[in-house]
């Protein structure tokens, strides 16, 4: 007798934890605003990154073409596996020594882990997090980038 | 014609047979391949393959310099990244002797229980679909965005964030960082009654994994299983309240033990966990004193010559990091003791004579991370 009544509370018990489960499943389809989905490429225009947000490593440059790096390499030994190369020219100072500078940035972003050790390490802070995340290319080339533009100089009162 | 009728006829349903679970099987959660041996539907026996996604990480720290391995440890179990940080860098100040701010191991603590939280909750959605059920793993994800929402605000990214340096942390935390945290607690407190509704409760998840995979103390504490695997069957291995690191010896906080070592114990360990994880959030958030976010450190940081060895408490169980150092600015060895693997370790024995279904559901409450298996 037992085990028959047993039987029949187990079938509503089981029904029971069924149904709560649908309710909660129900409630959600009844209040739709709670709807958290951003429609992702639809709002391209109004989306907005977090300022600290991690893109990709970029070095602004000023009106006058102007950036702050001093081509010392700090970040390049920084970097734990590689993404940074630095390639440094020596230019005439007009008096006469010779002074080194900042040729390529060559910044390899497909190698790039975003551990954030160069920026952190960087001394005249010339390079930045930027915000761009649609980093997909068709090639992978494309993904290695200069990061100083080309005929840009450095700023006057950045000293080594 | 007669010897014909003579040839032994073999019973199908009595010989074994052999079959690869993985490395593309979507319950493995990554790529572990499991030779599995039935007989019919019972599993006989199962033999673990790791190393589809081994990266030798222990021998490229051997190259790297402390700060630089800090990266690189993000990358083995990526659900509990922060706690791997942290593991690192508490060997590399012990071994320094550096006394960090008491700030930087509130911030740390607390970033520590976030992401635990965060690692329970993707646990739960993947082991509600293992189990069949995949509303719960967009509810879970919608909760769990709740959080990384705070991380990228703070360290600007969500998954890898290499946010913990030897000596204190990259930067400080985001003004809005407590206000956020706060928010998150209320609103997570009222989410967690629909994940007992919602699988908890569940008849079918119920008849699934009670009394399915039993896991004895005595085995748990012979094959190595920490964490809520572990503390399910009683084994008290919670090294955050057993070796108190950070700020654990400040706060009041169960260690939650289980007493039966089934799944269902399992999975009722972690739902646990989150209550825990957030009381001991709510006791420091208000708290954080104000100072400095990172100790003085040298440029250039090597290790006295010697051996050293810190454990964690990982969101999968107990972490041991072991440097042996000869002076120099990188490791001479480096050796990780990573939960998953001594918990996969266990699979074979307690999936003997289960179900195939319910190899499954033995998997999914055992949550291993394949790339800290393999690292």
């Amino acid at each position: 007798m037992n085990s028959f009544f047993k039987y029949f509370t187990d079938i509503f018990y089981a029904v029971k934890s069924l149904l709560t489960g649908m309710k909660v499943t129900g409630r959600y389809f009844f209040s739709p605003w709670e709807i958290v989905t951003q429609q992702y490429p639809e709002n391209r225009k109004t989306l907005k990154m977090y300022d600290r947000f991690k893109g990709e490593v970029i070095m602004p440059h000023n009106e006058h073409n102007e950036h702050r790096c001093t081509g010392c390499g700090i970040c390049e030994t920084a970097c734990p596996n590689g993404s940074i190369e630095i390639l440094q020219a020596k230019i005439d100072m007009p008096d006469g020594k010779k002074k080194r500078i900042i040729d390529k940035h060559i910044y390899h972003l497909d190698m790039c882990t975003f551990c954030g050790l160069c920026i952190k390490s960087c001394p005249s802070e010339a390079i930045v997090w930027g915000q761009e995340f649609e980093h997909a290319v068709f090639d992978r080339s494309k993904l290695t980038k200069i990061l100083n533009k080309p005929g840009s100089s450095i700023i006057k009162d950045i000293v080594e | 014609m007669k010897e014909i009728i003579n040839l032994p006829v073999k019973n199908v349903e009595e010989e074994e047979y052999h079959i690869n679970m993985g490395p593309q099987h979507p319950s493995t959660h990554g790529v572990l391949r499991l030779v599995v041996s039935l007989q019919g539907e019972i599993v006989k026996s199962l033999k673990p393959h790791c190393g589809y996604i081994h990266r030798g990480i222990e021998k490229m720290c051997e190259k790297d310099t402390y700060p630089q391995i800090i990266h690189l440890t993000d990358r083995m179990d990526y659900l509990s990244a922060h706690i791997n940080n942290h593991a690192v860098c508490m060997l590399v100040e012990k071994a320094l002797e550096v006394e960090v701010p008491e700030r930087v191991t509130y911030i740390r603590t607390i970033i520590d229980e976030l992401n635990r939280i965060a690692s329970h909750q993707l646990w739960w959605c993947s082991f509600g679909m293992d189990m069949g059920g995949l509303t719960c793993f967009f509810y879970g994800l919608r909760d769990r965005e709740k959080i990384l929402d705070i991380f990228e605000e703070s360290f600007g990214s969500r998954l890898l964030h290499s946010y913990y340096t030897p000596g204190g942390l990259m930067m400080d935390i985001h003004p809005d960082f407590q206000k956020n945290v706060k928010a998150f607690i209320k609103y997570f407190r009222k989410k967690i009654k629909d994940y007992d509704d919602l699988l908890t409760g569940n008849i079918i998840m119920q008849l699934r994994t009670k009394g399915v995979g039993i896991l004895t103390k005595e085995d748990a504490i012979s094959y190595g299983v920490t964490g809520p695997s572990g503390r399910a069957s009683g084994f008290a291995c919670d090294v955050r309240k057993h070796h108190p690191y950070g700020v654990y010896d400040k706060t009041e906080f169960k260690e939650i033990l289980g007493t039966k070592g089934d799944t269902f114990e399992r999975y009722m360990m972690r739902m646990h966990e989150m209550l825990e994880s957030m009381k001991i959030i709510e006791q420091l958030i208000d708290n954080i004193p104000a100072g400095d976010y990172k100790a003085k450190m040298k440029a250039v940081i090597k290790l006295p010559a010697g051996e050293y060895f810190q454990r964690v408490e990982a969101a999968r169980g107990e972490l041991g990091v072991y440097v042996v150092s000869d002076g120099n600015k990188s490791p001479y060895r480096m050796k990780f003791r990573s939960p998953n693997f001594s918990n996969l370790s266990v699979l074979d024995h307690i999936s003997r004579g289960c179900k195939i279904a319910d190899l499954v559901a033995i998997g999914g409450s055992l949550d291993y991370v394949i790339p800290d298996i393999d690292r």
